[in-house]
């Protein structure tokens, strides 16, 4: 296995998203022809430039078909795929290789979600067994990694939940600069505080919305990147890590940290070559589906010592002018969270960022951006992580 | 001969006390009533009731499991079979059930002694669990509690059986349709004259005659009753003594349970019984069932058994008569707009059957070590196809880690979602029930119990969840 086999050698030239929210008077069509054609116009390319497509989507689209036919993307090679949360992160990195191996030169990449056709509020049930591991919500699984983790890291309940809760709030002042974004108001900590009980410590702001959204990129190989956008982007690598899905039935998992997130992140930062990711990463999209995702994932991807996330959250650490910026859109809580869309709209973000157009909440001179989209829950981790970096 | 080997009995975890029926309807009663919890039906009962007769007990020497109750989950599809799957007895059991009177606690009882006299079958296991409804309002639903009991009756034990007494009578007192979901009844007076009391004392007068005994013989006396007003009537007439012959009918405590309900005073009696004592048992239902025993020697109580007065003790109450509503689903309620109730297949329950109703996991004879649920490649060695199945029932546990679920649909939110590490160093993810939201800690000790998780596809979908210890 060659590590850096990708590194550099892939560039994205253009990107476009949709408003992420209720997006009631949209169909998957027109949000993925509106993502597209931004991409498109971002890019300078036309559909007919396309060589071949991926696009992702968890429960919206059937076959790459749902892709082609919005855009009449006649008689090219259109991939679908699935990986829970991570979907759309994964459509871009199966398109990277299709670029890297030189057989395609121009791909797109799309991701789409429409969740509030259904009529329900959360997510679509899964089929696995009929009755074991039945009765749970993602929210509920999610809120037992913090129940075992503030315990072993001697972190009282209410601290716990106050470090949460300045996650939500920071997501939500991060969201105010998001014109796209789900949410654009602040909240207190008081209200993030005092929010219903989803599932204990999770409160309602602990929990990000079920949002309609798509996002799309335009990648291409490395050499021909300059003909199109002189501050174009790199791909600089890659790293997933599936769990085998045992946590819950391995004694041996003790549910103080993400074994899964922590294995994508070394094969992230070998491919790239980061020794140091506090230091050397500038800004990170983190997967902040219940805010205590995000805190257990500022230990596993390196961001601070095993246990140290909650003392590292009250130090402002990873706040907009904080020493590692997180979640500068306002992340999942905030900007919503289109399960197809969501990786694509990470990479965008980190795609504004480094190249120094995300307006007011821009941070200073970033080099190296991390996006990372974590399918499953604690026990049952698919992660997927991104490095982009500025050209040379 | 046949002998009573092991009782053991199933009280569910709830009360309601009978003054929150009254502030919703009026009236005039005392004490509380045992309620099943939303996710038990008499199925469940049974088997928990047979799990505490079972303990320290050799599981393939069963070979006989009789199941009475009035209100069999299904109307075709034995619940027998569920109970004997669920208690992983051998594939070999003689399964039935006896349905559709208040004597089919009796009725069983009275087949596993003649089936065990007659050689056919070594040990029969009888249960009997019942979850009556009376319509809101009504008196029933004041007197009906619910629970199960069990005996294991085999040739040796130290009660043995001595004689019984059947006999037939055709009345229309009580009843219920299969169309109706409410017992009904005729006018009282009728009910208890000529229906209970006349029935009761000629059995009993016919019996002792036949013997040539009499009811002063007789150290304790397990009696059905509908109610309390019924039981002290009898007792009256036959000059039974109140304070020292008669085993207490837990009116007070726990209810009429229906077809369990004179073999969970029969168990009770047993509980509280001493050597040489002669037990007399009397049950009522279309007919009167006699059956007298001798205490050998006062039964050993296995250390793990809760028993009658175990399970007696160990509740907690229902905070009011609107949740035994929404329990027993006698009202509709608002449930929020989420997805429809996840989907079943009776493809996938029958192909796991052995890890979903009998809870079996699997130990890997590589490595050693054991997990749930089976798989084929070990979660430890990754040794393929090498393993044995191993039973996780009746191991006890630790809750490693917890979350209290508001948004998981439930008719008692919050659902607690909970990792529970077991003896063996193997793990267990599932739901709890029995608990009380507000204390559940860390590392508290939890056992497993065989419940209904939903009612997908239109049959009911059962598995097991844990609970704290009792």
């Amino acid at each position: 296995m060659r590590v850096d086999a990708i590194k550099d050698k892939v560039a994205i030239i253009g990107m476009g998203c949709t408003k992420f929210g209720e997006n009631w008077n949209m169909s998957v069509e027109d949000m993925l022809i509106d993502a597209v054609y931004e991409a498109y116009a971002d890019a300078g390319v036309e559909t007919k430039d396309i060589e071949a497509a991926w696009l992702g989507s968890v429960g919206s689209a059937f076959t790459g078909e749902t892709l082609g036919r919005p855009l009449k993307l006649k008689y090219k090679p259109i991939t679908r795929i699935e990986n829970a949360c991570g979907t759309g992160m994964d459509a871009l990195r199966n398109a990277c290789f299709g670029v890297a191996c030189g057989l395609y030169d121009i791909v797109l990449v799309a991701g789409v979600e429409k969740l509030k056709d259904s009529g329900y509020g959360g997510l679509p049930e899964y089929f696995f067994n009929p009755v074991y591991g039945q009765g749970f919500t993602a929210p509920g699984r999610w809120a037992m990694i913090a129940t075992r983790y503030f315990q072993t890291h001697g972190i009282k309940p209410e601290e716990g939940k106050r470090a949460l809760a300045k996650i939500a709030v920071k997501n939500h002042h991060n969201g105010t600069f998001s014109p796209k974004a789900h949410f654009q108001r602040e909240i207190t900590l008081e209200q993030a505080l005092n929010a219903p009980i989803i599932a204990w410590p999770l409160g309602l702001f602990d929990c990000c919305p079920t949002t309609d959204g798509a996002a799309a990129a335009i990648i291409c190989s490395a050499d021909i990147a300059k003909s199109f956008k002189d501050d174009y982007v790199l791909v600089k690598g890659f790293g997933v890590a599936m769990g085998p899905s045992l946590g819950k039935e391995d004694i041996d998992y003790k549910y103080d940290h993400l074994p899964e997130t922590e294995a994508a992140a070394r094969q992230a930062y070998e491919a790239v070559g980061i020794k140091n990711p506090r230091k050397e990463i500038s800004v990170a999209q983190v997967h902040d589906c219940f805010s205590i995702a995000e805190l257990t994932e500022y230990d596993a991807l390196g961001f601070c010592e095993r246990g140290r996330a909650v003392q590292e959250v009250e130090a402002g650490t990873f706040t907009l002018e904080g020493e590692l910026p997180c979640n500068t859109d306002g992340g999942l809580k905030a900007f919503g969270h289109p399960l197809g869309a969501t990786g694509l709209r990470m990479c965008n973000e980190l795609y504004l960022q480094l190249r120094g157009k995300a307006g007011p909440r821009q941070v200073k001179n970033p080099s190296l951006g991390l996006a990372m989209a974590q399918g499953g829950h604690p026990g049952m981790l698919m992660p997927i992580i991104t490095i982009l970096g500025c050209r040379d | 001969m046949s002998a009573i080997k092991s009782t053991g009995a199933y009280i569910p975890y709830y009360r309601l006390k009978r003054e929150e029926i009254v502030r919703a309807w009026g009236g005039a009663q005392r004490g509380e009533k045992a309620v099943a919890n939303f996710d038990e039906d008499s199925v469940t009962m049974a088997v928990e009731a047979g799990r505490d007769a079972l303990h320290g007990i050799d599981r393939q020497t069963i070979d006989g499991l009789y199941f009475a109750t009035t209100t069999a989950p299904y109307k075709e599809k034995q619940g027998a079979s569920i109970i004997a799957s669920a208690l992983n007895l051998k594939k070999e059991v003689f399964t039935v059930d006896f349905t559709d009177s208040l004597r089919a606690g009796t009725n069983a009882l009275r087949a596993a002694m003649d089936a065990v006299k007659a050689g056919s079958a070594n040990n029969v296991l009888v249960v009997a669990a019942d979850c009556r409804l009376g319509a809101p309002g009504s008196e029933f639903e004041q007197v009906f509690g619910d629970g199960a009991a069990a005996l294991l009756i085999g040739k040796e034990g130290s009660i043995d059986f001595v004689s019984s007494y059947t006999h037939t009578s055709e009345i229309i007192d009580q009843w219920r349709l299969d169309s109706q979901q409410f017992i009904k009844k005729w006018e009282d007076r009728f009910v208890v004259t000529q229906g209970y009391l006349a029935n009761v004392s000629e059995a009993v007068g016919t019996f002792m005659k036949q013997q040539n005994t009499s009811l002063k013989d007789f150290n304790k006396v397990a009696l059905y009753a509908h109610d309390a007003r019924g039981h002290q009537e009898v007792c009256r007439m036959l000059k039974l003594d109140t304070k020292t012959q008669m085993t207490n009918p837990m009116f007070d405590t726990v209810g009429n349970t229906g077809a369990s309900f004179a073999l969970l005073i029969l168990v009770a009696a047993v509980e509280e019984a001493n050597k040489d004592d002669k037990l007399l048992l009397v049950s009522y239902g279309d007919g009167c069932d006699i059956f007298t025993f001798h205490v050998k020697e006062k039964p050993a109580m296995d250390k793990e058994r809760r028993g009658v007065q175990g399970y007696i003790k160990a509740k907690n109450y229902l905070s009011n008569y609107e949740k035994y509503i929404r329990f027993r689903k006698l009202m509709e309620v608002e449930s929020g707009r989420r997805r429809p109730p996840y989907v079943s297949s009776a493809v996938v329950l029958h192909r796991d059957r052995r890890m979903i109703y009998s809870l079996n996991g699997f130990e890997c004879t590589n490595c050693g070590r054991a997990f749930f649920p089976p798989q084929r490649i070990c979660l430890y060695c990754q040794a393929k196809d090498q393993f044995k199945e191993i039973s996780l029932a009746e191991r006890k546990g630790k809750l490693f880690t917890f979350s209290k679920d508001e948004l998981a649909q439930s008719l008692d939110p919050p659902v607690i979602v909970s990792i529970v590490d077991l003896e063996g160093n193997l793990r267990f993810y599932g739901q709890m029930t029995d608990r009380d939201p507000d204390k559940i800690e860390l590392d508290m000790p939890l056992d497993l119990t065989f419940r209904k998780i939903g009612e997908a596809e239109g049959y009911y979908n059962y598995f097991w969840k844990c609970r704290p210890v009792r």
